[in-house]
């Protein structure tokens, strides 16, 4: 996607870019090229001990049973988290969006929750869905309903997609506001004297409007998903009951954080990276071609 | 253009007042002073402050202790520490000290730590909270990479057989005993202690702060049953019949739970039988160890706890210290998991409670021994530009928490199990144990037999990660998905696999 | 006028339950800030407030002389959180928006090139680079300090790859004229493409500004005192415990104290997304 209008200007750009390109090489592609490096190496955690390996660390993960399992739970994952937070954000902008009275008051209450502190939030959901001391695990397994994600494995998938998206439906809900308010009014406002209902309103005219901000989101959340989840999993799961919530991000944690095989787990920062680039790359060629700039 | 530059301009300055302005000097210079911080707080440690009311958390039973015993027992001033950490005063030979420890054992530590710094004027430690243990450990790494480590770093039992390999970034204390001159008795601490942290009778790390598993019973609920509430399964036929009586005269929603699956159930069920987790002394004599936790006895161990769920009497509450809430709660009768869960116990559960040891198999001939411990260690780390004066500073407070009156000090306050002989008896002579009974169970439990090879310790790579496999396949046969010796089987082999590519680090 | 109120009221209720659902957790953690460490870690605490309020607040304030250790001096540490949070927002955003405006706005060799350098930040979390990224702050001097602390949180995708979204869609036209008139790309930049950008400025600052309050990771590794020390930390730190009690009671209360300036921020920025509001309407 490119403008057809541009500027001419052959210096400018360049100094525009420069703080950040600057930050972005020194503190982000100077030790992640050496993280990568770490990927053909076979490295005691202190490093006093160095092996070139080749591709013995790919080798070793991908031949692994295991790793392909947990390509399925983050997929799967990905997956629903998305499509969970995008469509209850959206509606939850779109109805904040409408001009009813304590409008301001619910965007307020819809908002500020983002911004209790992660390893907070995580403690908060073990006291509503612990099976015995949370507030909602004891009224389901009060009522009968056999409530237990430390042994099944589906409501603890369930468990965690709805605590990471608990976080996310937050900030998708803000730019989705942001992008509906910056729709003019006088738009909204002739399509309804024309008599359209609210869906096709939303459907032809708010929709195609938001639709950059909609793509931003749709990247922003699946990287969110991919990388960014490890903390819930951790607080609440450790990836359990069997490896029903080890995602791949978490798995990489685990081999890198805590068993220092940096080797290992950097070949599979690498192999997450080139999925998320390859998904990422569909998503510019394809999602992008349809998304509506004015 | 001109607006353009002006633009740049002002990036170009906002990046120099934010790169010129730091508010610390580098690490090898402290600030002298802190900037953001309440300049008139107490300075730290002033240990006679309020003795009555700093009494332990052990010592917060219902009967509250009279004023002698807290006074005998008088702990650290930890209050004080909630003040900005001091500068460290001029001319001292200063050493770093990373530790993991949250609130409020962190505070205790740093109080411990400030009572070294009062009790001489040649030397300071600086002890500043890095997180998690393994936020720590990562912290650590990452700055003895950058050739910047502290002299001084807490580490947990796990990550032992990592940090013994690590040879070159680790000064082993028997060797910074030697080289500074100052005396660090091994024999001072228990044989459990030493064991797990020596190598060759040479003491590699400076035990701190440990705990061991036991039991933890509802003398209510063991009343309503009909059971004697004096007396805690010993066996785990006892176990399972007391568990079914429970169930059966429905005194309890669930019989029994044990948080800890891996440390409790395995680590120290293989100790107390005498029966090897790995070979190779648990990995002692050798980073070839294999493990053997799939052996007959393991088996049937794990096939009773999966027969004692399908029956009812037994509830997987998940991993690591997850399922304690389960008895404070009152909700299982029955708790296995670490000594150091008393002081929640004292302070949270509204009911009459007692302890005892784990529960052995009495038709094996070689239980029941000492159980092991968990916990953390002190690691003396290298780094480019040390001085022989540090690692004195190092020694010397190395040795001041070995004297048997701070490890007392340190037990009675924390809840950890006393690490030194000396140090139990201190507390013993206190009269500590008569106001909290079975607060010794940990220390005679650790110290029942004289440890075999199968009870002084682990040494296994990856540690962790074998803990979290054994977690997974048991939960699949928790689930009914394969059954108790596929379960073990699978772990073994998963776990062998690991501790191979472990070795290979290393050759 | 009730007629109009009585349809919207499918929608109120929705919303209504949705502020019910999305703020539980803050209310637990506020119903928790008023009753004792005991009730809550037993899973016996009811959803009304409890005795507590004043006793657990006073503590969180005063650092807590007394019994044991419990509260954490929570001003200094707020104050801290808050410069940090406020650098990283706003440094992010003035880097984010400049670059993401040379790329939409110009055509430049490797412009491609330098947008696909930028977005792939997104995809190396911290935890995994984090020995060689310590190397780099340490080779650099920076390690305790403000700089080290903030300057590497600012190199932000995510801004830069909004604010290119949104600059895609301002109309061609308005850049023909503004050609027309002879007007600079500066010049276009300040007078018509920043305020049109207010309300994702508002939302960015919002996300921001809450991202940089809540570091955890990063401020634990680069400062070594507890002169820097921010409210999240001494949070975690009265969350792991160990074996220990954990004072459920103060890092509740400690929580909703660290809410308060999040919560401002939230309050203050809708101004921004009514006046954009207004200002499109024109």
């Amino acid at each position: 996607m490119e403008r057809r209008v541009i500027f001419n200007n052959r210096i400018l750009p360049y100094f525009l870019l420069a703080p950040q390109i600057a930050i972005t090489l020194i503190f982000f592609f100077w030790p992640a090229g050496q993280a990568i490096y770490q990927s053909v190496l076979r490295q005691d955690p202190f490093g006093l001990r160095t092996t070139f390996v080749w591709f013995d660390n790919f080798q070793t993960i991908l031949s692994d049973p295991l790793y392909i399992e947990a390509i399925q739970v983050t997929f799967t994952f990905s997956i629903a988290v998305t499509v969970f937070v995008m469509v209850i954000a959206l509606l939850f902008a779109v109805l904040a969006d409408r001009q009813i009275r304590g409008a301001q008051t619910y965007k307020t209450l819809l908002l500020w929750p983002y911004a209790l502190a992660p390893a907070v939030a995580a403690v908060m959901w073990l006291f509503i869905f612990h099976p015995s001391i949370g507030i909602v695990g004891k009224a389901l397994n009060t009522a009968g309903i056999e409530w237990d994600y430390h042994l099944n494995g589906i409501e603890a998938f369930i468990l965690i997609v709805v605590a990471s998206s608990w976080k996310q439906i937050a900030h998708n809900f803000l730019f989705f506001l942001a992008g509906l308010q910056s729709v003019p009014v006088a738009v909204v406002e002739a399509a309804q004297i024309d008599g359209a209902s609210p869906w096709k309103l939303f459907r032809s005219i708010l929709f195609p409007l938001i639709s950059p901000t909609t793509f931003y989101l749709l990247t922003i959340n699946l990287v969110f998903s991919f990388f960014d989840t490890f903390g819930v999993i951790h607080a609440l799961t450790r990836g359990g009951p069997g490896r029903s919530t080890t995602t791949l991000m978490y798995k990489a944690y685990i081999d890198g954080y805590v068993n220092l095989n940096l080797g290992l787990s950097a070949a599979q920062s690498v192999i997450l990276m080139i999925i998320v680039s390859i998904i990422i790359w569909v998503q510019f060629k394809y999602v992008e071609g349809k998304v509506h700039y004015t | 253009m001109k607006r353009a530059l002006l633009v740049l301009t002002l990036i170009a300055v906002f990046a120099l007042v934010a790169c010129a302005a730091p508010t610390a000097a580098p690490t090898s210079a402290p600030p002298t002073k802190a900037p953001v911080v309440e300049p008139t707080k107490a300075p730290v440690a002033q240990p006679t402050t309020a003795p009555a009311a700093t009494k332990p958390p052990e010592a917060t039973k219902p009967a509250a202790p009279t004023a002698t015993t807290a006074a005998a027992t008088k702990p650290p001033a930890p209050t004080a520490t909630t003040a900005p950490r001091p500068t460290p005063p001029p001319g001292r030979v200063t050493v770093e000290f990373w530790h993991g420890l949250g609130k409020p054992l962190g505070d205790i530590l740093e109080a411990t730590v400030m009572d070294f710094n009062n009790s001489q004027t040649k030397y300071y430690v600086d002890a500043i909270y890095k997180g998690s243990y393994p936020d720590t450990m990562n912290a650590a790494i990452a700055a003895f990479r950058a050739g910047k480590a502290p002299n001084i770093v807490q580490m947990f039992e796990v990550g032992t057989a990592t940090m013994m390999a690590a040879k070159g970034a680790i000064k082993p204390v028997y060797q910074l005993a030697q080289e500074t001159g100052v005396t660090i008795d091994p024999k001072t601490y228990i044989p459990a202690v030493r064991g797990y942290y020596s190598e060759g009778g040479n003491m590699i790390s400076m035990p701190l702060n440990s705990s061991t598993t036991i039991m933890y019973y509802n003398k209510d609920v063991f009343k309503k049953a009909g059971l004697d509430p004096e007396k805690p399964p010993k066996t785990w036929t006892e176990l399972r019949t007391m568990a079914k009586q429970i169930m059966d005269t429905k005194s309890s929603t669930c019989a029994f739970s044990t948080a800890w699956l891996t440390w409790a159930q395995f680590e120290n069920f293989s100790a107390i039988h005498n029966v090897p987790l790995a070979t190779k002394a648990n990995g002692m004599l050798g980073m070839d160890a294999e493990l053997k936790f799939n052996s007959d006895l393991h088996v049937r161990h794990m096939q009773l706890l999966v027969d004692m769920q399908k029956e009812g009497t037994f509830k997987y509450g998940g991993r690591d210290s997850a399922p304690e809430p389960l008895f404070t709660s009152a909700e299982c009768a029955i708790m296995h998991t670490s000594s150091g869960f008393r002081a929640n116990v004292t302070l949270n559960a509204k009911f009459a409670w007692g302890v005892g040891m784990l529960p052995y198999y009495d038709d094996v001939p070689t239980a029941p021994k000492n159980s092991i411990i968990g916990g953390a260690s002190l690691w003396v780390m290298n780094s480019p530009g040390r001085t022989a004066d540090e690692y004195k500073a190092v020694a010397e407070f190395f040795k001041y928490i070995s004297q048997p009156n701070v490890d007392a000090k340190w037990h009675q306050s924390t809840g950890y199990v006393p690490i030194s002989l000396g140090g139990f008896d201190n507390t013993k002579a206190s009269g500590f144990y008569d106001k909290n009974p079975g607060a010794d169970i940990p220390y005679m439990q650790l110290t029942r037999t004289e440890p075999t090879e199968n009870s002084m310790g682990l040494r296994l790579g990856d540690m962790p990660a074998i803990r979290i496999i054994i977690y997974e396949e048991m939960e699949k046969a928790f689930q009914g998905q394969q059954t108790a010796k596929q379960a073990l089987d699978n772990a073994v082999k998963r776990g062998n696999e690991l501790l191979r590519a472990f070795e290979k680090l290393y050759k | 006028m009730i007629a109009k109120y009585t349809r919207n009221l499918p929608v109120h209720l929705v919303l209504i339950a949705a502020v019910i659902v999305f703020a539980f957790p803050v209310y637990l953690a506020f119903i928790g800030s008023t009753w004792d460490a005991g009730t809550i870690s037993r899973g016996d605490m009811p959803l009304t407030p409890g005795p507590d309020f004043v006793e657990n607040y006073t503590n969180i304030l005063t650092s807590a002389q007394g019994v044991r250790t419990k509260g954490i001096a929570v001003l200094p540490l707020l104050w801290n959180s808050l410069q940090m949070a406020l650098a990283i927002a706003i440094g992010k955003i003035v880097i984010s928006i400049l670059s993401a405006y040379a790329i939409a706005f110009f055509k430049f060799p490797f412009r491609m090139f330098f947008f696909v350098l930028i977005f792939v930040t997104l995809m190396l979390p911290i935890e995994v680079r984090i020995a060689p990224t310590y190397k780099v702050m340490s080779d650099l001097n920076l390690i305790n300090t403000f700089a080290g602390l903030t300057i590497p949180l600012m190199a932000s995708a995510t801004g830069t790859l909004l604010f290119r979204q949104f600059f895609l869609t301002i109309p061609d036209e308005f850049v023909e004229a503004a050609k027309i008139d002879g007007a600079g790309p500066l010049r276009f930049f300040w007078s018509i493409a920043l305020p049109l950008s207010r309300t994702n400025i508002a939302a960015l600052f919002v996300i921001l500004f809450i991202y940089g309050w809540n570091q955890y990771l990063w401020p634990l590794l680069v400062t070594t005192g507890r002169e820097m020390e921010t409210i999240v930390i001494g949070i975690v730190k009265m969350l792991s415990t160990g074996d220990a009690n954990t004072d459920w009671n103060l890092i509740m209360s400690g929580t909703m104290l660290a809410l308060i300036p999040p919560v401002a921020i939230v309050i203050l920025m809708q101004q921004w997304f009514v006046k954009g509001l207004v200002q499109t309407e024109k």
